[in-house]
């Protein structure tokens, strides 16, 4: 078969595609992406390209925590500022860029990779529960934060491990559940209401 | 049946998928319409003024709107949030095993009050302090029953004569009870003890409150388990797959 030499503008629709499989990003905005880049200087594209590919190629997963990371172990669980004796327990790793982003957290972070979730068939087994339990082991830890989704499946993931943990004599805490700033009262539900009245504090 | 552009009913929140960025679809079973799954838009957000009143194992009233494909929740209520259940890990596990049966058991747009009802008296039972494997044993047969499966139990589904007591045996291919010597041609089939027998009997015939009166040891209890678990499997043609993490569940409490 008589090959013709790939166009330019294959080249631009193999960009657009790669793009639209990216969450959030539809048929539309891929091609304004993609033309956006056409139209980009070169020493930006290459960055982003660069960007793109040091992403897979240099991270990994902290040894400790399970933090993503450029170097093991990650920069919070090698920073001896920070205080040993608290961890906080979170779903995915972005939830810690969240929780550092507040500033006032100085613990360490542990990262589940997930909650447990029956009907999907996610089990104690398929998230980070016995690396965890490792950690727990030496006894330098007296505190431990779970601050998992407050759904359903993070609620019964944070039930769960307070079961695992409370036996070995560490505190454990669940972050406040109660009205998120910025909202109205008359929209939350019954749950949220409870917990956050449950939850009062002196003024 | 043809839906109004616009219309309301009440739901349990039976299951929920992820959609897109910030969606969800979830699956409602109703009274009227049956099971249905509808788009929840921005519920993944943490903004969102319908979040918790759509979360799962929630009874709430909702206002849906026809979609070409699939409907979009435009408001919801809870009516009731089941606080008591979702703050203890195990009555959870129940209750994510149940609405997780009723998924599997049911079409979408497939009417069914009685199995609504079933579904919501159950939800509530398992709040209040009861035998929590007697009313998921309930919940089975009633399931069972009102879905096309219930169990023959009265007298050996092969040779129509009536049981005796004696160890008798339960057949999953079957849907039923075989008696000792039908058993032998027809393999394979769970033993089934007499008081077995006894109080599957009871609950197949007896309503709620009647049901919630037995009492019954832990050895017989794991026996009906099992045998519910083989029967449901071989309907199902695959595991329920929240069992699993009930097993774990009940284990860790027996530590």
């Amino acid at each position: 078969m008589n090959q013709e030499p790939a166009l330019p503008a294959d080249a631009v629709s193999g960009l657009i595609q790669a793009l639209n499989k990216l969450p959030g990003i539809g048929p539309k905005s891929a091609q304004r992406l993609a033309f956006h880049l056409l139209r980009a200087s070169d020493e930006e594209t290459r960055l982003l390209a660069e960007a793109i590919v040091s992403l897979k190629q240099n991270t990994k997963l902290c040894s400790v925590c399970f933090n993503v990371t450029g170097s093991d172990p990650c920069r919070i669980c090698a920073n001896e500022q920070r205080d040993r004796t608290k961890i906080c327990i979170v779903e995915q790793p972005q939830d810690i860029l969240a929780l550092e982003h507040t500033g006032v957290y100085s613990g360490l972070y542990h990262v589940l990779h997930g909650a447990i979730s029956p009907t999907e068939g996610v089990g104690a087994g398929d998230v980070r529960i016995s690396e965890l339990m490792a950690r727990l082991g030496d006894g330098s830890v007296s505190e431990v934060i779970l601050a998992t989704n407050t759904n359903l499946e993070g609620e019964q993931t944070a039930l769960y491990l307070s079961k695992l943990i409370t036996p070995l004599g560490i505190r454990v805490t669940r972050l406040a559940r109660g009205l998120p700033f910025g909202t109205e009262l008359e929209y939350a539900d019954d749950v949220t209401l409870t917990r956050a009245l449950e939850g009062r504090q002196e003024l | 049946m043809t839906r109004p552009r616009n219309y309301q009913t009440e739901v349990i929140i039976i299951k929920k998928t992820k959609l897109g960025e910030a969606d969800r679809i979830l699956t409602l079973y109703t009274p009227d319409l049956g099971k249905i799954q509808a788009v929840a838009k921005g519920v993944r957000r943490p903004r969102s003024k319908m979040a918790g009143h759509l979360e799962l194992l929630t009874h709430s009233q909702v206002s849906l709107a026809r979609g070409r494909n699939l409907d979009t929740v435009t408001g919801s209520q809870t009516i009731d949030g089941f606080l008591p259940l979702k703050s203890d890990l195990e009555l959870t596990s129940c209750a994510l095993y149940i609405v997780e049966l009723t998924e599997q058991f049911t079409a979408d747009h497939d009417e069914n009050r009685p199995l609504f009802e079933l579904l919501l008296k159950t939800m509530h039972r398992l709040c209040r302090e009861t035998d929590r494997e007697l009313t998921l044993r309930y919940f089975e047969l009633r399931l069972l029953d009102l879905t096309g499966y219930r169990p023959q139990l009265g007298q050996c589904v092969s040779c129509h004569q009536s049981l005796k007591p004696e160890t008798n045996f339960f057949s999953p291919r079957s849907g039923g009870v075989l008696c000792p010597g039908c058993q032998r041609s027809q393999p394979p089939a769970h033993s089934l003890s007499v008081d077995a027998l006894k109080v599957l009997r009871w609950l197949q015939d007896s309503d709620e409150d009647a049901a919630g009166r037995l009492r019954i040891s832990k050895l017989l209890s794991r026996e009906l388990e099992t045998l519910m678990r083989a029967y449901l499997r071989y309907l199902l043609e695959r595991e329920v797959k929240s069992t699993a993490w009930l097993d774990t569940v009940r284990e860790q409490a027996a530590l």
